[in-house]
C-alpha cells in the first residue's frame, strides 16, 4: 500500500454523520423528542371526546381517534412512557441479577454448575410461557405485569457474563493475584467485576427492547395494566376488538411507534458495544 | 460417517446420557418451580371455579371442594401427589373447560402442531437460506435488503404484524379468513384439509417471517466471515465461482451455528404463537394457556408448562448434542487420538 500514500489522497466529503452513528443518533432523538412530548401532553390521554369517535388520521388528530374519541397520537406517547418505565425497571433489576450470578459462578465449581442451572432451568420455557405463570403467581395487575418482566430477563445476559468470567479468570494476571495469595472474592471484585462491566452496559441497553416487547405481548394478551392506563398492548388489544369494522390506524400507529422505540434501543446498545468492544465492530 | 458409529464413541455416549439426566433434572425443577408459583397466587382456586356462583355458597361448601380437591393437605403433600398422577398420566380437571386436562391438550395439540412445527421449520430453512445469500457478498445490495428486513422483523411485535396482516388480507382484501382454525360453526371433523390450510396460511405466514431474524443474521456473520477465510481465497484463486463455494464450503461450516439456534428457538416461535393464537383466534395451545390463567385453571395451566418446558428444553439439549455430532472437534479428544498419544 505504501506506493499508493505518495500520491495526493482524495478529500473526503465532509460527511455530516458517520453511518454507523446514524441509527444511535436517530435513537437518541426519538427518545428525547419522546421524553419532551410526553411532558407536554399531559391529561389528553385520558380527555374523551364522543362527537369524535373513531376520527380517521387528520391534522387535528394525526393517528386518528378511539371507540371514545381519544387522540390516539397521546395515547401511543403515554403508552411508549409506560413502555420505557417497564423496560428501565426490567433492565435494571435483570442487570444487576446478571453480574451476581456471572459473580457468584465464578466463586466456586459448584455454584457454577447451579447458576448454570438456574439459566438453563429459565430458558427451558417459552419466555412467554414464564411471564404468564409469573404474573398469575403475582395476581395479575400491574405490579404483576412489571414484577414479571422485570425478573425473567437475566438468563442470557447471565449467560454472556459468564463465559466472559471464565475468559477472563483463564487469564495470566487473574492466575499471578491468586499465585499472591489474593483470595477468591479480593479477586472477582478486583480483577473480573471491572472486565464485566463493559458487557453489562451493553447487556443493559439491550435488554430494554426485549422487555418493552414483552410487558406489550403480555399486556395485549390482557394480563396486568388496566384498561384505564394506555400502554400499547391495551391500544392494540383495544384495536383488535374493533378489527373487522377496517379502524387500520388503530393498530398501525401505535406498533410502529413500539417498533420505532425497540429499533432506537437496539441501535444504540449496538454502538455502544462497537465503541466498548472493537472487535465485536462488524456490521 | 452413518450416525450409529458417531454414538459409539465414548465422548458422545457420555454426554447424551449426562445431557437426559439433566433434562429429567430440569423437568422435576421446573415442574416443582410451577408448582410453588401456583401455590404463591393470591387467586383462590375454589372462588376462580366457582365464579359468580360464590354468593350461593357458604364457606362450608367451599371448605368441602378444597378438601374434596385435596387443598387442606400440606403444600408437599399436594405436590407429591400431584406429581405422581401427572407421572401416570391424569393431569386432573380442567376447571376453565371442564374437561380432564388429558382431553383439553389432545384436542389442541394438532392445530398447535399444525401451526408451530411448519413455522419452525420455514423460518430455519428461510433464515438459513438468507443468510447465506447475504452474507457470500457482504455489503451488497441483497445484503443490505436482508439485514434491514431482519432487523426490523427482530424488533417487530409479533401481534402487532399479526393485527396488520389481518386487517389487510382479511378485513380488506378478503383472501384469508378473519379468525379460527375451521368456518365458524363447524365441527373440527367436518372442516376439510383445504379449509384448515386456508385458515392457516396467514398465522404460519406471519410466525415464519417474524422468526427467521436470528438465524439469518448470526448464519451471515458467520458466512462473511467465513468467506474471508484462507480456503475460500483459495478456492477463487483457482477459479471457483461463489456459488459453488456456497454450496461446498460455506454452507456446510456455516450449518453449525445456525442448527443451534434453530433448536434453541423452539421457545420463541412457541410465544409467537401464543400471541398470533390470540389474534387468530386459533384454538391452539397457546389460547388454552392464556385462557387458564385467565380463568385461573391450575391443573391446566401446571401441565402446559410441563408440556413446554418438555419441549423447549429438548430443544436446547438436541442443540447442544448435534453441535457435537456435526463438529467433531466438539466432541473431546477422539478415541483415535487418545490412543495415538497414550502409545
Amino acid at each position: 500500500m505504501s506506493s499508493i500514500e505518495t500520491a495526493p489522497r482524495p478529500r473526503r466529503r465532509p460527511a455530516a454523520l458517520p453511518a454507523h452513528l446514524l441509527s444511535p443518533a436517530l435513537g437518541l432523538l426519538l427518545l428525547a423528542a419522546l421524553g419532551i412530548a410526553a411532558a407536554l401532553i399531559g391529561d389528553s390521554a385520558m380527555r374523551t371526546d364522543f362527537q369524535a369517535r373513531f376520527q380517521p388520521p387528520a391534522l387535528a388528530h394525526p393517528f386518528g381517534t378511539d371507540q371514545l374519541g381519544r387522540d390516539m397520537l397521546a395515547r401511543t406517547l403515554a403508552g411508549l412512557g409506560v413502555s420505557m418505565q417497564v423496560g428501565f425497571a426490567a433492565a435494571t433489576i435483570s442487570t444487576i441479577v446478571a453480574i451476581l450470578l456471572a459473580l457468584a459462578a465464578g466463586l466456586h465449581r459448584a455454584t457454577d454448575a447451579a447458576v448454570s442451572f438456574v439459566i438453563d432451568l429459565f430458558l427451558g420455557l417459552p419466555h412467554l410461557v414464564l411471564l404468564v405463570l409469573l404474573s398469575f403467581a403475582f395476581g395479575g395487575g400491574t405490579q404483576a405485569v412489571i414484577l414479571a418482566v422485570a425478573l425473567t430477563h437475566w438468563p442470557r445476559l447471565s449467560r454472556v457474563l459468564r463465559a466472559e468470567l471464565m475468559q477472563v479468570q483463564a487469564s495470566d494476571y487473574v492466575r499471578s493475584s491468586y499465585a499472591l495469595g489474593r483470595s477468591r472474592g479480593f479477586v472477582l471484585l478486583r480483577h473480573v467485576l471491572p472486565h464485566l462491566l463493559p458487557q453489562a452496559v451493553v447487556g443493559f441497553i439491550l435488554l430494554f427492547p426485549h422487555a418493552i416487547l414483552h410487558e406489550a405481548g403480555l399486556t395485549f394478551l390482557g394480563f396486568g395494566l388496566e384498561p384505564s392506563r394506555p400502554a400499547i398492548g391495551i391500544l392494540l388489544a383495544d384495536a383488535m376488538k374493533t378489527l373487522a369494522a377496517g379502524r387500520w390506524w388503530l393498530a398501525l400507529f401505535p406498533g410502529l411507534c413500539l417498533l420505532g422505540l425497540v429499533l432506537a434501543f437496539d441501535g444504540i446498545g449496538n454502538a455502544v458495544r462497537r465503541a466498548l468492544d472493537p472487535r465485536s465492530a462488524a456490521p | 460417517m452413518d450416525l450409529p458409529m458417531m454414538l459409539a464413541g465414548r465422548g458422545l455416549g457420555r454426554i447424551i446420557a449426562l445431557r437426559l439426566m439433566r433434562l429429567g433434572l430440569l423437568l422435576l425443577a421446573a415442574a416443582a418451580a410451577a408448582f410453588a408459583l401456583m401455590k404463591l397466587s393470591p387467586v383462590d382456586p375454589v372462588d376462580a371455579y366457582l365464579g359468580p356462583a360464590i354468593a350461593r355458597l357458604g364457606p362450608e361448601q367451599k371448605a368441602l371442594i378444597a378438601a374434596a380437591w385435596g387443598l387442606d393437605q400440606p403444600v408437599l403433600t399436594q405436590f407429591t401427589r400431584w406429581l405422581t398422577r401427572i407421572l401416570s398420566g391424569d393431569a386432573g380437571w380442567s376447571t376453565a373447560y371442564g374437561a380432564p386436562v388429558r382431553t383439553v391438550l389432545a384436542e389442541r395439540i394438532l392445530p398447535s402442531l399444525l401451526l408451530t412445527l411448519p413455522a419452525w421449520l420455514l423460518s430455519g430453512v428461510l433464515g438459513f437460506g438468507l443468510g447465506i445469500a447475504a452474507g457470500i457478498r457482504e455489503g451488497s445490495l441483497p445484503d443490505r435488503i436482508i439485514r434491514i428486513y431482519a432487523y426490523v422483523t427482530a424488533s417487530a411485535p409479533t401481534f402487532w404484524v399479526a393485527l396488520l396482516a389481518l386487517t389487510l388480507f382479511s378485513v380488506n382484501l378478503g383472501w384469508t379468513p378473519l379468525c379460527c382454525s375451521g368456518p365458524i360453526g363447524a365441527l373440527p371433523q367436518e372442516v376439510t384439509w383445504v379449509q384448515r390450510l386456508h385458515h392457516l396460511i396467514l398465522p404460519l405466514a406471519v410466525l415464519s417471517l417474524l422468526g427467521i431474524a436470528q438465524i439469518a443474521l448470526h448464519t451471515r456473520a458467520k458466512v462473511a466471515e467465513l468467506m474471508k477465510a484462507d480456503h475460500v481465497l483459495f478456492a477463487l484463486a483457482q477459479g471457483a465461482r461463489p456459488g459453488d463455494i456456497a454450496r461446498r464450503s460455506i454452507a456446510r461450516n456455516a450449518a453449525l451455528p445456525a442448527l443451534t439456534i434453530f433448536f434453541a428457538s423452539i421457545g420463541e416461535i412457541l410465544g409467537g404463537a401464543v400471541l398470533a393464537e390470540q389474534v387468530f383466534a386459533y384454538p391452539g395451545l397457546g389460547r388454552a394457556t392464556v385462557e387458564a390463567a385467565m380463568k385461573g385453571d391450575v391443573p391446566l395451566l401446571l401441565a402446559i408448562t410441563l408440556l413446554a418446558t418438555l419441549v423447549v428444553s429438548t430443544g436446547n439439549m438436541l442443540a447442544d448434542i448435534l453441535y457435537r455430532i456435526v463438529d467433531p472437534r466438539m466432541r473431546g479428544p477422539a478415541p483415535v487420538l487418545r490412543e495415538a498419544s497414550e502409545g
